[in-house]
C-alpha cells in the first residue's frame, strides 16, 4: 500500500488546488488551440481585451456575469444538500414564463408594483420546476438527475409549443412571444448611470445585476446564518444522522430544490425583464448547464461562486470576440473551456490532491529541519 | 384500408430508422450502468462519433472508415469518461456533464478548423455513405398484397447499421446473460466488494464495459451523419442519448426491455411528424411538439413508480474504493 496522504492545508485546499484544476484545464484547451494551428497566447489576449479593455466590453462580460450567478446560486444551493441538479437549464426557462405571464398580466400597474411582482413570478415558477423533481426524490425515491434531465427537456417542448402557438406574437415568423408591457421592464445600468449624470457606454447590462449581488448575500445568509441552511448542509453531509438529530429530510431536499429552482428562474429578470422584454426561443442558451461549472469552481461559496460567474463571463464575452480576430477559433472555444473546467474542477477534482499534498508536507517538513539545523 | 396500412407501414419505417440511433445508445447505456457506472455521456459520445465519421468520410470518401475512426473517437470519450470516474473515483455525473458538453464544442472547433462552414461538414457525395440494401426477391414479392409491402418497406432497403442495431441487441442479452464476463458485469454493478475478493479487477470490468458502449455510440453516431444524414450539423444528437438514456431505465437496464422502449419513443416521433397539423376527431388538433415531450414525461413517472418500479443496479455511481 502507497503511504497515507497528508491532509492539504486549508489555504492550499480553497486557493492553490482550485488555481491548478483551472491552470490545467486552460493548459489542455492551449494546446487543442495550438493544434488547430492558432497561438493560445494571443487568442487569451484577445479574449482578455474583448472582455474588460474594448468600449462595452465590462458591461457584457458583467451581463453574462449576473446569469452565471443565478444559474451557479441554483447548483450551489442544491450541492450542498447533496443534490445534483442538472435541471437549472429548464428551471430558468420556465423562470422566462413566469416573469412573462405576471409581467403580462400586471401591464396595468406601475413599475414599482409590477417589476417586484414580475421578478417573484420568475423565480416562483424556476422554483415549482426545481420542486417537483425534489418532491420525487424525496417521496418517491427517483433518482434527481435523471429527473432534472427530463424537465430540461419537458421545460423546452412546452416552451417551443407555447412560442409557435399560444404565446406567438401574433404576424411574427420567429417563435418568440409578443413584448412585455414597460412596466416590467428593468432599467438598463447605462440608463441609469445617465440619470445620474455618468456616460458609461450602452450594453444589455442591466440592474438584475444588483438582483444577483444580492442573492449571492441571501445564499450566504441561508447556508450558514440560518437553521434551514444547517439543516441544509446536514442533509448533504449525513443524511442519516441529520434524520437522527430532527431534521425533517425529505422536507429539507424539498425545500432545497424550490430556492435552487428559484435562483435559476431568477436569469429571467435578466435575460427577460433586463434585455429582450419577450420570451425568445431557447432564450437560456446554455447558461443553466454553466451554472455546474461555476459552481464547481466556486465551490459553492458565493465569493468563489461570483469569481468563478466573472470568469465565465469573461470567457463568454471574450469568446466572442474570437470570431472577429481568427479565422479558427470561434464562440465554441468557450463551451471547451468550459467542458475542461467541469472536467478537472469537477469529475478530476481531487487528482492533484496526493501530489500537491505530498509536495507541500515535504516543503514544510523541510522548512522545518531547516530552521531547526 | 390499403392507405392506412401503408401509412401505417411507413409509420413503422420510420420508427425503425428513428430509433436505431437510440437503440446502439441504449445498448452502450445498459454495458456502462450495469457495471456501476452512471453513463450521462451518451450524448457527447454519440455527438463525437457523429462528427467524426462525417469528417473522416467527407476527408477519405469511406463510410467505413468514417465508421472505424467515429468509433476510436466515441470509446477515447468513453476513456475520458473512465478515467475521471474510475481512476480518480470522480463524481460520474459531473464528469458525464463534461463530456457532453467538452463534445459539443470540439465538434464546432475542429469542424470549423477542418471545413471552415460555421462547423458543419460538406455534404457526402453517395458513394461516402451508407446506402439502403435492396434484398433479394423484393420485386417477386410485390405481387404478394400484404406481405410484398411489408418487406419492400420494412424489412428491406435500410442500410446495414440498421440492421447491424437489430444484432446488437441479442448480442448485448447474450453477453449480459451468458457469458462469464456479462456474470461479473452485473456482478461488478451490484457488488463489487464480492468481485474484488474473487480477485477480479473492478477497474478493469468497468473500463471494459465503457469501451464497449463506447464502441456502440461510435456505431450510434456514424449512423446519424452517414447513414441518415449525408453530414454532420452542430449538436445534431439533439438529445437522442439522453432518451436512450431515459430508455435504459425505462427497460429496468434489461436489453430486450429497453430496445421495446426505443421503438416506444422512436414510434412516438414518427407518429408525432405524421400528425403535424392533422386535425383529429375529439381532441382536435395535435399538439405535437408536446407530444415529443412524451418520452421524458413517460420516464419521469416510470421512476416515481407510477408506472412498476425501477430496480437500478445496487452499486450504480459509486466510485469502487478498494
Amino acid at each position: 500500500m502507497s503511504t497515507p496522504i497528508p491532509p492539504l492545508p486549508r489555504w492550499a485546499d480553497l486557493f492553490l488546488l482550485p488555481v491548478i484544476n483551472l491552470m490545467a484545464a486552460l493548459f489542455i484547451c492551449g494546446l487543442i488551440v495550438l493544434a488547430i494551428g492558432e497561438n493560445p497566447i494571443e487568442a487569451l489576449g484577445v479574449m482578455l481585451k474583448g472582455a474588460f479593455v474594448y468600449s462595452g466590453g465590462l458591461g457584457y462580460t458583467l451581463y453574462y456575469t449576473t446569469n452565471f450567478v443565478f444559474t451557479g446560486l441554483a447548483v450551489a444551493t442544491a450541492f450542498h444538500a447533496m443534490l445534483f441538479n442538472i435541471g437549472g437549464e429548464g428551471q430558468a426557462y420556465l423562470g422566462g414564463l413566469g416573469a412573462a405571464l405576471v409581467a403580462f398580466a400586471m401591464g396595468w400597474a406601475p413599475s414599482i408594483i409590477a417589476l417586484p411582482l414580475a421578478i417573484a413570478g420568475a423565480a416562483l415558477l424556476g422554483a415549482c420546476w426545481g420542486v417537483i423533481p425534489g418532491y420525487l426524490q424525496a417521496r418517491r425515491g427517483s433518482h434527481i438527475v435523471i429527473t432534472t434531465i427530463m424537465f430540461n427537456f419537458i421545460a423546452a417542448s412546452i416552451m417551443v409549443w407555447l412560442l409557435t402557438g399560444p404565446m406567438l406574437e401574433p404576424g411574427q415568423q420567429s417563435p418568440q412571444s409578443a413584448p412585455l408591457p414597460a412596466s416590467s421592464h428593468l432599467p438598463a445600468m447605462h440608463e441609469i448611470f445617465a440619470a445620474i449624470g455618468i456616460k458609461i457606454s450602452s450594453t444589455p447590462f442591466n440592474a438584475s445585476f444588483l438582483l444577483a449581488l444580492l442573492a449571492l448575500v441571501l445564499f450566504w445568509v441561508l447556508i450558514w446564518r440560518t437553521r434551514l441552511g444547517y439543516a441544509i448542509r446536514a442533509v448533504g453531509q449525513n443524511p442519516e444522522a441529520a434524520h437522527y438529530a430532527g431534521i425533517n429530510v425529505p422536507r429539507t431536499i424539498i425545500i432545497t430544490m424550490a430556492i435552487s429552482g428559484g435562483f435559476a428562474g431568477l436569469l429571467a429578470t435578466n435575460e427577460i425583464l433586463g434585455v429582450s422584454d419577450r420570451i425568445i426561443l431557447n432564450y437560456t442558451a446554455g447558461y443553466g448547464f454553466t451554472g455546474i461549472a461555476v459552481a464547481l469552481m466556486g465551490r459553492n461559496h458565493p465569493i468563489g461562486i461570483f469569481l468563478a460567474s466573472l470568469l465565465f463571463g469573461a470567457l463568454y464575452q471574450g469568446g466572442a470576440e474570437l470570431d472577429f480576430e481568427f479565422q479558427s477559433i470561434t464562440r465554441e472555444m468557450v463551451l471547451l473551456i468550459q467542458g475542461m473546467i467541469i472536467l478537472f474542477s469537477g469529475a478530476l477534482a481531487y487528482m492533484f490532491n496526493p501530489p500537491l499534498a505530498r509536495l507541500i508536507a515535504r516543503l514544510t517538513v523541510s522548512r522545518r529541519a531547516a530552521a531547526h539545523g | 384500408m390499403a392507405d392506412f396500412i401503408y401509412q401505417l407501414l411507413l409509420t413503422f419505417d420510420a420508427t425503425l430508422r428513428i430509433a436505431t440511433p437510440l437503440i446502439f445508445c441504449a445498448m452502450a447505456g445498459i454495458f456502462a450502468e450495469r457495471s456501476g457506472v452512471i453513463d450521462i455521456s451518451l450524448e457527447g459520445k454519440l455527438l463525437s462519433g457523429a462528427f467524426v465519421a462525417a469528417a473522416v468520410a467527407a476527408l477519405t470518401g469511406s463510410a467505413w472508415l468514417g465508421l472505424g475512426c467515429a468509433i476510436l473517437a466515441s470509446v477515447a470519450m468513453s476513456l475520458i469518461h473512465g478515467f475521471a470516474c474510475i481512476t480518480h473515483k470522480g463524481n460520474q455525473v459531473i464528469s458525464g456533464v463534461a463530456i457532453n458538453i467538452l463534445a459539443s464544442g470540439l465538434t464546432v472547433v475542429i469542424g470549423i478548423t477542418l471545413f471552415r462552414r460555421g462547423g458543419q461538414t460538406p455534404t457526402l457525395p453517395r458513394e461516402a455513405r451508407f446506402k439502403p440494401v435492396e434484398w433479394v426477391g423484393v420485386d417477386t414479392l410485390d405481387a404478394v398484397p400484404i406481405l410484398g409491402v411489408i418487406y419492400r418497406q420494412l424489412i428491406s432497403g435500410h442500410n446495414v447499421l440498421v440492421y447491424l442495431t437489430l444484432l446488437a441487441v441479442p448480442l448485448t442479452a447474450f453477453i449480459i446473460y451468458r457469458t462469464r464476463f456479462g456474470l461479473r458485469l452485473r456482478a461488478v454493478g451490484e457488488v463489487p466488494e464480492a468481485v474484488d475478493s474473487a480477485g477480479v479487477s473492478v477497474t478493469w470490468l468497468r473500463y471494459r464495459a465503457l469501451m464497449i458502449g463506447g464502441v456502440l455510440c461510435g456505431i450510434g453516431g456514424a449512423y446519424l451523419s452517414v447513414a441518415q444524414g449525408g453530414n454532420f450539423v452542430r449538436d445534431m444528437s439533439a438529445g437522442k442519448g439522453y432518451i436512450a438514456l431515459a430508455a435504459v431505465i425505462f427497460g429496468n437496464w434489461k436489453p430486450l426491455a429497453a430496445f421495446l422502449a426505443c421503438l416506444m419513443f422512436g414510434f412516438l416521433e414518427a407518429a408525432t411528424s405524421r400528425l403535424q397539423g392533422v386535425d383529429l376527431p375529439l381532441i382536435g388538433e395535435v399538439p405535437t411538439q408536446l407530444m415529443l415531450a412524451l418520452p421524458y414525461v413517460l420516464t419521469v413517472l416510470l421512476l416515481a413508480g407510477f408506472i412498476g418500479r425501477p430496480s437500478p443496479p445496487a452499486a450504480i455511481g459509486q466510485p469502487y474504493h478498494k
